[in-house]
């Protein structure tokens, strides 16, 4: 039940927004920030009282009504570690999303808090979701209001980046649909039941031929939205027009569900076709990382620049997911790139977030993100710049901050499948090393050329960044609680890649009893 | 483990006490007065000195074994399970004795050298984090922390040089050292991958026990491994390939300079490269590379000092020669004269260093040696300072620490079965060149005219830390006098339980006390030499400089062999003209391409669409008589 609380705490305060938004532009944001810190602290309450439920794997909480029978489907969440840890995520770059926006954003308040609750919402449903025609549903969900704040709330070409953002993302969501629709349709012909019902889905008889072209149109939702290499291009625009709040959810958020998707449906429905298809997405995901890295160092507006950055740390993350499949089914390998990548993406999802929300600021003070206009800004504002620094860091994978430890487990995984492929990732850290001292040369260090004299960190300010320094801090001196919340659901997702007998009903087994112990 | 001292369990504060200090110096230094922040810096090195001194007090006791001292665990994913752990051995007594003391009078000098520069506490604040990251490297008891403290000085090292940010010169130099660094660091972290693959475990002992149990000397997988290691090593350590960016790192302050970028951080290869002696052992390759290297980087990097103008660039080259020595060391398995020259190297070159603060300062920020001169007089106690600490360096016989550890190496390279005459040799007239260059400064600055008066004379808190240091370096060297001598190499066999002494020497005609006799009249020929030139008949000078070839020589050595500039074109250029070209990202030309497709047949779909009824009428006609011809003609 309490899964379902998440979601009507945000939908509801979604409609007190809009409608305080008439009277107040302050009570939107407070709306907002109770709905979101409400959520974490219920999210973070059902991880301590988890206790061993959570080393035992399966679903620590779950919801299974029926929605539209004659179709077979079913409002189904279930919530395990995985989810557990991206909820966390979710609420608390949420959090971040609304604090970044309080001066950022000045017209239509009511409205845009509207648009960024129904995201998270969004955003919650798919990592919750349990049943793939709900799954498409709250997929769809996180993208009209998106639509709406990159085109209402965004920067100058505004319309250019809402528009591609919504082609490359809807057209890539309808051939998951179909995708979704044939697998549904493969399993009534096999066992005469419709279901959309993700325990019963992973046990359907596939062809390898049907299962490839099947797992294309997951891939194609999936990939486009990581971003993967060269369905990216979206990206860059679409990060650097929309309003801060709306940088913060996509690169933080919205990223992450591609990965989840990879995570949760691609990999364990279609074992045999994943382990197929990796060769390309592996070599995909080291041309990502370079690629993405090399163009950041040339960018000279700050939030392109750190959009690209997460072009290349989402490379890492789409490494990750398919050396799970290279290496041996049930091999330790497996098992440190799929850690790395839940690390990673909670690690990107700070580093990038308050990368963003540095923009943000500097942007609101210096009405520029070009960073030639800026340089010199320590003078100035020198806990803002440390903060910039900081994130730099994390971003360039420092050692003690928790990015490094994801893309070590990662390329310790890719080293063991491929030593070439280590190397690639290896090097592209380096190259993450070019656009870091960048970033901070051009926009903090140097003379402060242009006379800039604007005020320093507010509180505000610094009480949405803080949260994220703890937080890369603890992800980097000791994840082990992580590692540990996050470990039961990825052995489940190891063991659905196994030989595919055995794996299926092992998988089915937790899944099919309800709460976990 | 019965017998291990408490005083062990609080070995943690050696980095932690740095650490904290740092943090608070960061977060809050500017709310501190500059008196609180100079206390709060140099108290937290003090009081983790004490620490290093207590710890080793008790040590000495203990007869050489290894102690670990877990904190806790870091993360452990299906068997990958490292640990933030310490260990302690005589390796690391010494080093956190040297870096922690060497730390301390840098901080007491730094605390009026930097005393009226912006960003006080922010200085104190990366000096003091650089501190706590280099204890962390040499106290890991696992190559993963040891990456923790090796990225973290990386870091500080990049911060330090470019403190003084207004000026674009400075971060590039901080920029270029952190890029090459790294550069260095890929290959390390692709050699930790490798290493735990196939041992599995990144813990030191363990590795090593596992190295010599599971790889016979030779094989593949160890050669690979030792020499991924040493990329790391040479990038940090500034050796031939990666040792561009030290000169650049003189834009730093110069504490700085002397603590990170002489006595300690740039230390941090040759202590890896120590650290993993028993994987070395068995790569006689990567052996080879190393005695290689570090004999090319210090010819090279002798002839470039002797070159120089610039007082800190001279110093940063004899540096990137002095670590090529201790490169030697470890290349020819003589593990403890390495470290035994690493120790005396970081007091005698600190002091340099601190002295050329005391002369650049007086001098008002000139760098340029040739704008200075004569100011033995003025500047007593720097001039007596260069005077020892130049000595030493360049290895007067018998009264300097310099003489006995590079005495050490010369002889390890000749005795050492994997020695050779030709290294020998090479060694030697490296040390001539050391001579040359060191003592061409000392008369350059110190003798002659007065070219300008001095300003600012250095205060009590530069003068005793280098007054310190000067005794250090002459009197650390008799610690490990050879037997020879009639000495006792105390720290040989302090070290001896990790880093064994040599084998069995190759036969040699050559007694140590004849090598000892050769290198004292090299070192006395170049002294000689340089007097000559320098002041008894500059002319001398000048002549041989009017020569076409002995100038464009001195502009190769200058520029550093020219390696700076053949990077820039193939590396730095290209690398920087590829992104530029694809920084509007050719790959969305694919969906650009897509857009103008539909939009162009949307333009030739609306053609037809015009909604003129005559247009219509006109094409439906041609069409029925198209239609018409085909039927007739069909």
């Amino acid at each position: 039940m309490i899964l379902v609380w998440l979601l009507a705490i945000l939908g509801a305060a979604a409609a007190a927004a809009a409608i305080a938004g008439r009277w107040s532009d302050a009570a939107p944001r407070w709306i907002a920030l109770a709905a979101v810190l409400a959520d974490f602290g219920l999210t973070l309450r059902i991880w301590l009282r988890a206790g061993g439920a959570l080393r035992a794997g399966g679903w620590l909480r779950k919801v299974d009504w029926s929605w539209i029978p004659s179709l077979g489907i079913r409002f189904h969440l279930a919530l395990d570690g995985l989810s557990l840890l991206l909820l966390l995520l979710t609420f608390s770059l949420g959090a971040v999303a609304v604090l970044a926006s309080w001066r950022d954003v000045r017209t239509g308040v009511g409205f845009f808090h509207f648009n960024l609750l129904w995201i998270l919402a969004g955003v919650a449903g798919v990592f919750l979701a349990m049943d793939l025609f709900l799954f498409y549903f709250a997929w769809e969900l996180m993208l009209v209001p998106m639509f709406f704040l990159i085109a209402i709330w965004g920067h100058e070409r505004r319309r250019y980046a809402a528009v591609k953002f919504f082609l490359f993302t809807q057209l890539s969501g309808l051939l998951m649909l179909v995708a979704i629709l044939a697998l549904a349709l493969t399993h009534r012909a096999a066992t005469g039941a419709l279901t959309f019902d993700y325990g019963a889905l992973i046990a359907t008889p596939l062809g390898q031929r049907a299962a490839l072209w099947i797992l294309l149109g997951f891939l194609a939702a999936f990939t486009v939205k990581l971003p993967m290499f060269p369905f990216h291009t979206w990206l860059p625009d679409a990060h650097t027009e929309a309003p801060t709040a709306g940088s913060i959810v996509l690169a933080g958020l919205m990223l992450k569900t591609g990965a989840y998707g990879l995570l949760r449906f691609a990999l364990p429905l279609f074992p045999r076709a994943a382990r197929a298809a990796a060769p390309w997405l592996l070599a995909l995901a080291a041309v990502g990382i370079l690629y993405g890295g090399l163009l950041a160092f040339a960018q000279s507006d700050l939030k392109r620049l750190v959009a690209y950055t997460s072009v290349s740390h989402m490379g890492f993350v789409l490494l990750g997911v398919f050396l799970a499949t290279a290496a041996p089914a049930g091999s330790a390998a497996a098992h440190w790139a799929l850690t790395g990548v839940v690390l990673e993406m909670l690690c990107h999802g700070f580093s990038t977030g308050a990368l963003f929300a540095i923009a943000g600021f500097l942007q609101e003070r210096l009405h520029t993100r070009e960073m030639a206009r800026m340089s010199g800004l320590w003078a100035v504002m020198p806990r803002l710049s440390g903060a910039g620094l900081f994130f730099a860091l994390a971003a360039v994978g420092l050692p003690g901050l928790g990015n490094f430890v994801a893309e070590f487990l990662i390329l310790l995984a890719a080293y063991r499948v491929s030593p070439g492929l280590a190397a690639a990732g290896a090097i592209g850290i380096l190259v993450s090393t070019f656009y870091g001292v960048e970033l901070v040369q051009r926009a903090f260090h140097g003379p402060n050329r242009h006379g800039w004299r604007v005020p320093d960190m507010a509180a505000r300010e610094a009480w949405a960044l803080a949260p994220m320094m703890a937080a890369l801090l603890w992800l980097g001196l000791y994840p082990q609680p992580v590692v540990r919340a996050a470990g039961a659901s990825l052995r489940q997702i190891e063991q659905a890649l196994a030989p595919p007998h055995t794996a299926a009903a092992r998988l089915r087994a937790p899944a099919g009893k309800g709460t976990a112990p | 483990m019965t017998g291990v001292p408490a005083i062990f369990g609080w070995l943690w504060l050696e980095p932690a006490i740095p650490f904290a200090s740092a943090l608070a110096l960061l977060a809050v230094g500017r709310a501190l007065g500059k008196r609180a922040t100079a206390w709060l810096g140099t108290g937290a090195i003090a009081a983790s000195s004490a620490v290093a001194l207590r710890v080793a007090w008790s040590y000495a006791g203990t007869g050489g074994r290894g102690f670990t001292l877990p904190l806790w665990q870091w993360f452990a994913v299906a068997g990958f399970a490292p640990r933030v752990a310490l260990y302690l051995d005589p390796l690391a007594v010494v080093m956190t004795l040297v870096v922690s003391f060497v730390s301390l009078l840098i901080h007491v000098y730094s605390t009026e050298f930097m005393a009226g520069s912006e960003g006080y506490a922010r200085f104190f604040g990366y000096m003091n984090l650089f501190v706590a990251s280099m204890l962390t490297l040499t106290l890991a008891s696992n190559l993963l922390l040891l990456l923790l403290g090796w990225e973290g000085v990386g870091l500080c090292s990049y911060l330090l040089i470019g403190f003084w940010y207004p000026d674009e010169a400075n971060g590039y130099a901080g920029r270029k050292a952190f890029i090459v660094t790294r550069v260095g660091d890929t290959a390390l972290l692709l050699g930790l991958f490798l290493l735990f693959n196939r041992l599995g475990t990144l813990n030191l002992q363990l590795l090593m026990q596992r190295a010599a149990a599971h790889w016979a000397p030779g094989a593949a997988a160890a050669e690979t491994a030792a020499f991924l290691l040493l990329g790391g090593a040479v990038g940090k350590s500034a050796q031939l390939p990666l040792q561009t960016w030290l000169p650049d790192a003189m834009a730093g302050p110069t504490p700085t300079s002397a603590l990170i970028h002489a006595a300690t951080m740039v230390t941090a290869g040759v202590y890896l490269i120590a650290r993993t002696h028993a994987l070395f052992a068995l790569a006689p390759a990567a052996m080879s590379a190393v005695a290689g290297i570090g004999l090319a980087t210090l010819l090279l990097a002798g002839c470039s000092a002797l070159a120089q103008h610039d007082i800190k660039r001279i110093l940063a080259y004899s540096t990137i020669s002095q670590i090529g020595y201790m490169f030697l060391a470890l290349g020819v398995g003589a593990w403890a004269a390495a470290i035994f020259h690493l120790m005396t190297h970081a007091f005698f070159k600190a002091l340099l260093f601190l002295a050329a603060g005391v002369v650049i300062q007086a001098m008002h920020e000139e760098h340029d040696i040739f704008k200075m001169g004569g100011l033995r007089r003025t500047l007593p106690l720097a001039y007596w300072c260069f005077l020892f600490a130049g000595a030493s360096l360049a290895g007067l016989p018998l009264v300097t620490a310099g003489f006995y550890s590079k005495d050490l190496i010369l002889w390890s390279d000749y005795a050492s079965p994997l020695g050779s005459t030709g290294l020998w040799i090479g060694a030697l007239v490296g040390a001539f060149l050391t001579a040359l260059y060191i003592f061409r400064l000392i008369f350059v600055v110190f003798y002659g005219p007065e070219r300008e008066p001095p300003g600012h004379r250095p205060g009590p808190r530069e003068q005793w830390p280098m007054v310190i240091l000067a005794f250090l370096s002459m009197l650390a060297g008799f610690i490990d006098l050879p037997r020879a001598l009639g000495g006792g190499d105390w720290l040989s066999r302090f070290l001896q339980p990790v880093l064994p002494t040599l084998a069995a020497g190759r036969v040699t005609e050559l007694g140590e006390l004849a090598t000892d006799a050769i290198a004292g009249l090299v070192f006395f020929a170049g002294l000689y030499l340089i007097w000559l030139f320098r002041l008894q008949r500059p002319a001398l000078t000048a002549a041989l400089m009017a020569g076409a070839w002995p100038q464009r020589v001195q502009r190769f050595w200058l520029a550093g062999w020219g390696m700076d500039w053949l990077y820039e074109q193939a590396l730095v250029r290209p690398v920087v003209a590829a992104a530029r070209t694809g920084r509007n990202d050719p790959a969305d030309a694919i969906f650009a391409g897509a857009g103008a497709l539909t939009r162009g047949l949307n333009r030739g779909l609306s053609f037809w669409e015009s909604g003129r009824v005559r247009r219509y009428a006109g094409w439906i006609a041609v069409g029925a008589i198209v239609l018409a011809a085909l039927a007739v003609l069909g």
